[in-house]
């Protein structure tokens, strides 16, 4: 009976929707922002990448915003959660094909997330993208492996280091007379390594940030005590 | 090209509905991240490259990693012969 109603629901929602998206011209609008980005990012920023062009250097401030966002909701959490209790037994170590999978992994995870970073003013993908992978290597020997710790202090330091990181070259732009979060060093050679400025370290420090707050989010969530 | 991103999408369907009518949690778990894989894939198909990583590493991975850890704290997981 409650399937019922709750299929029933959603048909009404989906109803709901059509109707409401039935009046908008849809694939048809003329995206006047994008286009004109199109036409000077490259110019202006000197990122291959349109997508990260808009997201540190049209952006910046947004990107801030956003990781305070995922700083507090990751704070919220270990708030939330329980300590891990010392005296309770770990789990035993996860099955073979876990264990192998762990070890394999963990290296080509690290490279994929570094790689994703660096490459994020060329290539599709970035700090955000990247510092999740990273996290998720991290997190994978913990899965393996539940009773080994990690060293959440570690975890905390690269995370505030690298949100300082962020904000330090938003002022450092502002020490050269241009505004928060302005693209700095010149847009360099397009689609070169060495380009786009300051863009390329500010993804190191989201990618940083990101990934150490994840991992160490998810190594909270694993230690806290498992019920049934 | 339409065929298949029809198909995509029926699949995407078809698991979004298997999410609210397994008992199973874990494996209503999985019809979600079922989900997040082929939506990414319409990303890309759309020309999206990074929404699509966005999507495969934040909603597949970490989403699902996040509800299997959640799943096991509150002790919601039915899998048969372990506790």
């Amino acid at each position: 009976m409650r399937r019922l109603s709750s299929l029933l629901f959603l048909a009404g929602l989906v109803t709901l929707i059509i109707a409401i998206f039935q009046p908008l011209p849809v694939g048809t609008a003329t995206p006047a922002v994008g286009t004109a980005i199109n036409h000077a990012a490259p110019e202006q920023v000197g990122a291959a990448n349109l997508v990260t062009a808009v997201v540190l250097a049209y952006r910046g401030f947004d990107t801030l915003l956003e990781l305070t966002i995922l700083f507090t909701a990751a704070m919220a959490a270990g708030w939330v959660l329980d300590k891990p209790r010392n005296e309770a037994r770990p789990d035993p170590d996860a099955g073979f094909i876990l264990l192998a999978a762990s070890d394999l992994l963990f290296p080509l995870l690290l490279i994929l997330g570094l790689y994703v970073i660096l490459h994020g003013h060329l290539t599709p993908g970035g700090g955000f993208q990247g510092g999740v992978v990273l996290a998720l290597a991290f997190f994978l020997p913990l899965l393996a492996r539940p009773g080994r710790r990690i060293d959440h202090q570690l975890f905390s330091l690269v995370e505030g280091l690298a949100g300082a990181a962020f904000i330090g070259i938003g002022l450092a732009a502002m020490l050269n007379g241009q505004a928060f979060l302005a693209p700095l060093f010149g847009t360099g050679e397009l689609g070169a390594l060495f380009s786009a400025g300051s863009l390329p370290l500010l993804y190191i420090a989201v990618g940083l940030k990101v990934g150490s707050e994840l991992a160490g989010l998810l190594a909270h969530l694993a230690e806290t005590e498992a019920v049934g | 090209m339409d065929w298949l991103l029809l198909l995509l999408v029926s699949l995407m369907l078809g698991c979004a509905i298997a999410v609210f009518l397994l008992d199973n949690f874990l494996a209503a778990l999985a019809a979600y991240s079922v989900v997040s894989l082929v939506l990414s894939l319409l990303f890309a198909f759309l020309r999206a490259p990074d929404v699509a990583m966005t999507e495969v590493v934040v909603g597949a991975a970490l989403g699902s990693l996040f509800f299997a850890l959640t799943i096991r704290r509150l002790g919601l997981g039915q899998t048969g012969d372990e506790s």
